[in-house]
């Protein structure tokens, strides 16, 4: 009976405490006209990659803005926070090589979980990782081969994915050491989820635009936030 | 064993020292076109033997990188044949241990370039590209030792071309190489052009490079820039490299005219160092082209080559100095 009691208290505590982990949702905007971004003409010198546009070259995605000035591709995360990963049991996340373009560019794991890198264009790539605070990897991916997994066990912003074959193709993987974190969409939206009250520091980095900061509290229905960028 | 003019010799050394300098073309390619690391594997490519890497396959940067590696393979073996050749059939036994010297050397090189790319380390790149001009200097002056000139010219009456004006040239020649060394250090940055105006710097006769100014610098570059931010170092450096320019330029002037003094008009001495100021004139502008096209790759590497060319012509011009001193000497 004792025991019983003592773990249908324990449950109900952890469900008390899921239960009180809430949301940060807001939206990132971008103040002022979007940048004009320039066709990737490197692409038409490739005829393997030239074939793959027989119409309008892609052009480069510093800035994705909506037509209601939302902003995509920004990391929006709790700051000061370490030693909280859960990467390991996270779902893999995936990066594809579609287009002589990598898809998504902005990308954010936690320490310890796995990226997958795909190769899903009709050539071959060499994945190159340039980081910071990690150790730097040069791998060869063939057209349809097998997928590469990487996992990185230190924080780092923006820790840029190459190919040298195709010298325009970039991405840019951040890494947290907590599951805090989220990247803008297209719409502009971002939900960080299971945060626990309290009060927190909120930063939205844009690999361009740089990094805003905002002190928030999250209670037990979350809390909204939104960020506003402009180009200076 | 003899010492006399071998042709075959001679020519075999000259396809050697030809092929040396198209590899550095080809290695300048490479890294104007950032395709140094594009072939992750080594001596393999891609998995494949290197020397059956389907052709299908080379696009890209692969291209610019494979076909180096395939180049560089041959010349690894016409070194090996002409190593082997000088053993056997040159009786001066200093041209058979010069032959050792470059067969060895391009071992190093090999593995150098193997290194870079397996222990991705860019910085193995700067004495890659150091060796590369050493060795081209070593080929082509194995070729002038067994030409028929050098060979034959024990026999004929020479003038002597003074210690002064040899010794400045030895010393523009290292001036030139030390530039290089500038050169492989500021192309192994991987950053883009760190000044992209000329002749001004920024803007200035000297940029500024404090945070504020680098930050600016970050901000406002080129569309289409590809490489790292670029440092204060890398500014820095860049200027270093326009100034010890403008000092060979004028180092090469005074060579030209002191030859012409020295030596007369119609000595080919003096003509081969007017040649040199030409070519340095041409490296000027190749230089300032570079800047101006905000390094294009096929403008950078045609700057890398004429480099290349000047270290050449000054090391050619002061061994065959030296070797008409010395037999001038020998015939007092």
């Amino acid at each position: 009976m004792k025991k019983i009691v003592l773990v249908s208290t324990l449950a109900a505590f952890g469900v008390l405490q899921m239960a009180a982990a809430a949301d940060i949702t807001g939206v990132i905007n971008f103040k002022g006209a979007a940048p004009t971004e320039n066709e990737i003409t490197p692409i038409k010198d490739d005829p393997s990659c030239a074939a793959l546009y027989p119409g309008q070259l892609p052009k480069t995605r510093f800035y994705v803005v909506s037509a209601n000035g939302e902003l995509a591709d920004v990391i929006v995360s709790l700051k000061g926070i370490s030693g909280k990963s859960t990467g390991a049991s996270a779902a893999p996340a995936t990066l594809d090589q579609k287009g002589a373009l990598y898809t998504p560019q902005i990308v954010a794991v936690q320490t310890g979980q796995k990226l997958v890198v795909k190769n899903s264009d009709p050539f071959v790539h060499n994945v190159h990782t340039t980081p910071t605070a990690n150790p730097e990897s040069n791998q060869v991916q063939m057209s349809g081969g097998a997928d590469l997994t990487y996992t990185f066990d230190k924080p780092e912003m923006f820790l840029k994915f190459k190919c040298d074959v195709h010298p325009w193709m970039f991405a840019w993987v951040s890494v947290f050491d907590h599951p805090y974190f989220a990247v803008s969409g297209a719409d502009g939206k971002f939900t960080i989820k299971n945060v626990p009250p309290g009060k927190y520091t909120l930063e939205a980095a844009h690999r361009k635009l740089g990094t805003q900061t905002a002190e928030i509290e999250v209670k037990d229905d979350g809390a909204v936030q939104g960020f506003t960028f402009e180009k200076k | 064993m003899n010492n006399k003019y071998q042709p075959a010799l001679f020519w075999f050394a000259v396809l050697n020292a030809i092929a040396t300098f198209l590899l550095i073309g080809l290695g300048g390619l490479v890294t104007s076109h950032e395709a140094g690391m594009s072939v992750p594997d080594w001596p393999t490519t891609y998995g494949y033997n290197m020397f059956v890497f389907p052709l299908d396959k080379w696009v890209g940067g692969i291209f610019y990188e494979h076909s180096h590696r395939l180049l560089a393979s041959a010349v690894g073996l016409l070194t090996t044949i002409l190593a082997v050749w000088l053993w056997l059939k040159d009786a001066r036994k200093w041209i058979q241990w010069l032959g050792i010297t470059a067969f060895l050397l391009v071992i190093v090189q090999g593995i150098l370039g193997g290194l870079r790319v397996r222990w991705m380390l860019d910085w193995l790149g700067i004495p890659h590209g150091a060796v590369a001009q050493t060795f081209l200097v070593l080929t082509c002056a194995i070729a002038l030792f067994v030409s028929r000139w050098w060979v034959n010219s024990a026999n004929q009456n020479h003038d002597s071309v003074p210690r002064g004006l040899r010794s400045h040239v030895l010393f523009v020649t290292i001036l030139i190489f030390v530039q290089l060394l500038i050169a492989a250090t500021m192309r192994h940055q991987h950053a883009g052009l760190a000044i992209n105006d000329f002749p001004l710097a920024h803007g200035k006769l000297w940029p500024a490079t404090t945070p504020e100014a680098i930050a600016d610098y970050n901000a406002h570059r080129p569309v289409g820039t590809i490489g790292n931010p670029i440092t204060a170092f890398q500014v820095t450096l860049q200027m270093v490299h326009r100034l010890v320019a403008y000092a060979i330029f004028l180092g090469i002037v005074a060579a030209a005219m002191l030859a012409r003094k020295k030596l007369g008009d119609g000595d080919a001495l003096a003509k081969f160092a007017w040649f040199w100021f030409g070519l340095l004139t041409l490296q000027i502008g190749l230089g300032a082209w570079t800047v101006w096209s905000n390094k294009a790759a096929d403008i950078t590497t045609l700057h890398v080559m004429v480099g290349a060319s000047a270290l050449l012509v000054g090391a050619l011009w002061w061994l065959m100095a030296s070797r008409r001193a010395s037999l001038a000497e020998s015939m007092k």
